[in-house]
């Protein structure tokens, strides 16, 4: 059977960016993927404003450091530590909420799902919100632009190097964190160098730093500027020269194009469809944009096999739920409590490799959560589900001890046993299907909501909705519909 | 080093697809659930980085209330267990243990090149890697990989909570997290979701195994499938012999209560995971450490007292471990921070080696002031795999390892 346009249309929607949204539907039986692709491409050409999420406080005190330097935060009394740490931890949960807004509401879907590739390709676990928020900047910068610039950028992020412990990495003292992290998971991937390899890179990014302002420093003094050799080539070579070392290997190219192709098209992958990918993008010399155009103009990209193949991340189903269903959130924790439960919270990934995404997103916990929530946005319903602590964030506090803001019933990264208090905006949802007949309804709504080729028989959807009027109907059925393991696949 | 599970065992390519085939087929497997009698593992997490040192006290050493001017627990003041070693006052219920011949304490459990974030070194003690590795499955789960293969109800590890941690995920088979029989059963068995069960055909083998949108599909349902039977199965079992006994009405007393109510019964469940915390202590150590003993003593002098009264306490072993142990100086907020190698506590009424089974850690021989490990946490995983469980260890954790003798 042929693949029809709308749903090669719902099928680029959802892998360019976060799904289908409301207003979205009225042109996905009148275009072509072609000219979607063109908009996409056309709205995310602008450069991304900066998200801040840094309270003034935390902003005055950064000025205070500029001015005063490192002596000043010596000074500091424990609390005005303490407080400058739940500062931060608050600015970090405010930056994952921002940026959920812009994936949901932003017209530049494509730059914010090539974002968020790259969120989990440059995995970065920081408590400090300075520099997680440049370094999440640095990659919406550079998202669809060239990976030789976001490579060195992104190497250059206080949040990158602290993390990596490249701080610690002097000459006579090498720490090769840094190093070893950038060959195996940010470039070449394992097996393609030696260790020798890694000690040697590990000492051309010997005194790379970061203040505390999270700007890039090159200490001169804790560099080692001798001779190393690096994958057959020798020199005095200091880090950005490692870095173009290693953007000289094709194995750059493929080990890139491999996690995009699983990424964005399909967790196994085709080797030839890969390779060709590969060289296209190392002669490009790493444009991004130009990788992506090459998948999703590609035919293959549309083979029914490639289409609803993927389980939706986290991230992707909760946004998704809300692209369609626009709603007011009165508990905006709600989402971050989400994400703790079904095992992805942004900034906080598990550790430098990543989200390892595909099956391992379902278990029993986590898919049994997923099918529930679209009828607890609805219901006001309560959930008596409780997160496991992550004491990177909490410091030692149960999550009951931790409180946010001057509301008392506000629990931070949304307290257990709370309704996520949503407000849906039915009405242009249910418009849209004023002039479908009954008989069709479940049809269509399932047809807009699914990717899948089966889903559940309309007679459980019928049977399960509330028939006293259509807009009930609509309303029941689609909450019905997102309730399936069906709607977990993208 | 990203390691493929594949590389790690060949087991279980089958498993995922072994649903599809026939019911009647099915009872041709073997489908051996654990009669009563058999051996169960228990264990316990100390989330946070709990402080091996005043845990298990050395108070002879001078160098421990050197460095602990403020946080150091007097000999006077904690639980004596030989000339040299007491355990933390609030540990009461442990004491008994060890009175009892039922206590075995490991010291120096750690790995090489250890990581001090919690999240990591979390991830290396459940997956059961190396710290230069990352592994996307548990021990445990590669556990239930091994044992479960084609089997429908993946009980045979549960863990006691709402979110399953990484150590009982495996490759095909996870295992269920649950905190209530009852609550687990009455959420999954929304006659929607049956309906909708009820509905799916499995698509078809898929020849190529390449993944389509079908397999993907197969594989929601199964997980879904496996839920909905599992929460039945557990809440039948948990209702066959209930413990009737007194637990105190903390979260880990109403955890260790419902895992005695299962073990009580004919469940085929191996291994109960459990946690608690957090052990997290920068600041205010004494407090939160008491605290969380306290709750820690109560809840496991029930559940011992359970166990031995319905002539169980033989057929479980429990086990204790933190992600790292804490520094060996205290720090200025009256606490300590992250450190590297810790103690284990064993739990059981038939351990094979008891009391204090190695020497205590030698304060005089530190690594830049955190302590050095020489037993790998992989040899105690891969002693209660064998000699416990009787499992592949080596096909579970990916290589072999030396075996202890506590069991």
């Amino acid at each position: 059977m042929p693949v029809s346009d709308q749903l090669k249309n719902q099928h680029l929607l959802w892998r360019a960016g976060f799904g289908p949204a409301i207003y979205q539907l009225d042109d996905l039986n009148r275009t072509s993927p072609q000219k979607l692709y063109k908009a996409f491409q056309k709205a995310s050409s602008k450069k991304p404003e900066y998200l801040q999420a840094a309270d003034n406080y935390l902003q005055g005190l950064m000025m205070g450091f500029q001015e005063a330097g490192r002596q000043q935060r010596q000074e500091m009394s424990e609390e005005q530590k303490k407080e400058l740490r739940k500062r931060s931890r608050e600015g970090i949960r405010n930056l994952n909420l921002y940026w959920i807004n812009e994936m949901v509401n932003s017209d530049a879907q494509l730059r914010e799902k090539m974002s968020f590739f790259w969120h989990g390709h440059f995995a970065c676990r920081n408590l400090n919100i300075f520099f997680q928020q440049e370094l999440l900047h640095v990659i919406r910068r550079n998202a669809l632009g060239n990976f030789r610039d976001l490579l060195h950028d992104v190497s250059k992020t206080g949040a990158m190097l602290n993390f990596l412990n490249n701080n610690q990495n002097r000459k006579d003292h090498p720490n090769e964190n840094f190093a070893r992290e950038v060959m195996e998971l940010f470039t070449m991937g394992r097996g393609n160098y030696t260790e020798h390899d890694v000690k040697e890179a590990a000492r051309a990014f010997t005194g790379w730093g970061a203040n505390a302002k999270g700007e890039f420093v090159f200490r001169k003094f804790q560099h080692d500027d001798a001779s190393k050799t690096v994958l057959g080539k020798t020199g005095n070579f200091d880090g950005d020269e490692v870095l173009e070392i290693l953007l000289d290997q094709r194995q750059t190219a493929k080990f890139i194009s491999q996690k995009i192709y699983r990424f964005f098209v399909n967790d196994s992958i085709d080797a030839q469809r890969v390779d060709w990918l590969a060289g296209r993008f190392y002669e490009s010399d790493y444009d991004i944009g130009r990788l992506m155009e090459d998948i999703f103009t590609s035919d293959w990209f549309y083979d029914e096999r490639n289409i609803g193949c993927k389980i939706k991340s986290p991230v992707e189903l909760l946004v998704g739920i809300q692209r369609m269903l626009p709603m007011k959130l009165e508990n905006e924790e709600a989402l971050l409590l989400l994400q703790r439960l079904l095992g992805q919270i942004l900034f906080y990934p598990p550790n430098v490799a990543g989200w390892p995404g595909g099956k391992t997103w379902i278990d029993s916990s986590t898919l049994m959560m997923r099918m529930r929530i679209p009828q607890l946005i609805n219901d006001r319903d309560e959930f008596n589900i409780k997160p496991k602590a992550d004491d990177d964030q909490m410091m030692g506090r149960n999550d009951d001890d931790i409180k946010t803001g001057s509301d008392n019933n506000q629990g931070r990264v949304g307290k257990a046993g709370r309704p996520i208090n949503a407000e849906i905006d039915w009405s242009k949802y249910v418009g849209y299907y004023n002039s479908v007949p009954r008989a069709d309804l479940v049809n269509d709504i399932a047809g807009n909501l699914l990717q899948t080729k089966k889903t559940v028989s309309a007679d459980i959807i019928n049977e399960y909705s509330d028939a006293d009027d259509k807009e009930s109907f609509i309303k029941t059925a689609t909450i019905q519909i997102m309730s399936t393991p069906e709607y977990q696949l993208c | 080093m990203l390691i493929k599970r594949k590389e790690f065992l060949q087991l279980g390519s089958l498993a995922t697809a072994s649903f599809m085939v026939p019911q009647f087929l099915k009872s041709f497997e073997r489908v051996d659930g654990v009669p009563p009698g058999n051996k169960v593992m228990v264990i316990l997490q100390l989330s946070g980085g709990n402080d091996g040192l005043n845990t298990v006290i050395p108070v002879r050493n001078d160098i421990y209330y050197r460095e602990r001017p403020r946080l150091g627990i007097e000999k006077g003041s904690s639980l004596t267990l030989t000339d040299e070693v007491a355990l933390h006052p609030a540990l009461t219920a442990l004491r008994e243990l060890y009175d009892d011949g039922s206590l075995g304490v490991l010291n120096n459990v750690g790995y090489p090149n250890p990581d001090r974030s919690h999240f990591r070194s979390m991830d290396i003690w459940q997956t059961g890697s190396a710290s230069t590795e990352y592994i996307t499955t548990g021990w445990v789960g590669r556990y239930l990989d091994a044992q479960c293969h084609g089997c429908d109800k993946p009980t045979y590890a549960l863990e006691i909570d709402d979110v399953l941690s990484l150590a009982l995920k495996g490759e095909n088979s996870k295992a269920i997290a649950m905190k209530d029989p009852k609550r687990l059963f009455g959420t999954s068995n929304e006659k929607f979701f049956r309906d909708v069960l009820k509905d799916h055909k499995p698509a078809r083998l898929s020849q190529s195994g390449g993944n389509d949108g079908e397999e993907t599909v197969d594989y929601l349902y199964k997980t879904m499938s496996e839920t909905l039977s599992s929460a039945n199965y557990i809440f039948q079992q948990s209702k066959l012999h209930p413990s009737s006994a007194d637990y105190p009405k903390t979260e880990l007393g109403n955890g260790l209560k419902t895992i005695a109510s299962l073990i009580f019964s004919d469940i085929n469940t191996k291994v109960y995971y459990i946690s608690l915390g957090s052990f997290d202590t920068h600041v205010n150590q004494q407090m939160q450490q008491q605290r969380l003993f306290t709750e820690l003593s109560d809840a496991v002098r029930a559940f011992t007292a359970d166990l031995k009264k319905n002539n169980r306490f033989n057929d479980v072993l429990m086990f204790t471990f933190s992600e790292f142990g804490r520094r060996v100086s205290q720090n200025a907020s009256g606490g300590t921070d992250h450190g590297t190698a810790n103690n284990m506590f064993l739990i059981g009424g038939a351990l094979k080696q008891k009391g204090i089974i190695n020497p205590m850690p030698d304060l005089n021989d530190l690594d830049e002031g955190d302590l050095k490990y020489n037993i790998d946490f992989k040899t105690v995983y891969a002693t209660v795999l064998k000699n416990w469980l009787d499992a592949d260890d080596t096909a579970i954790l990916g290589r072999k390892y030396d075996h202890l003798g506590f069991c």
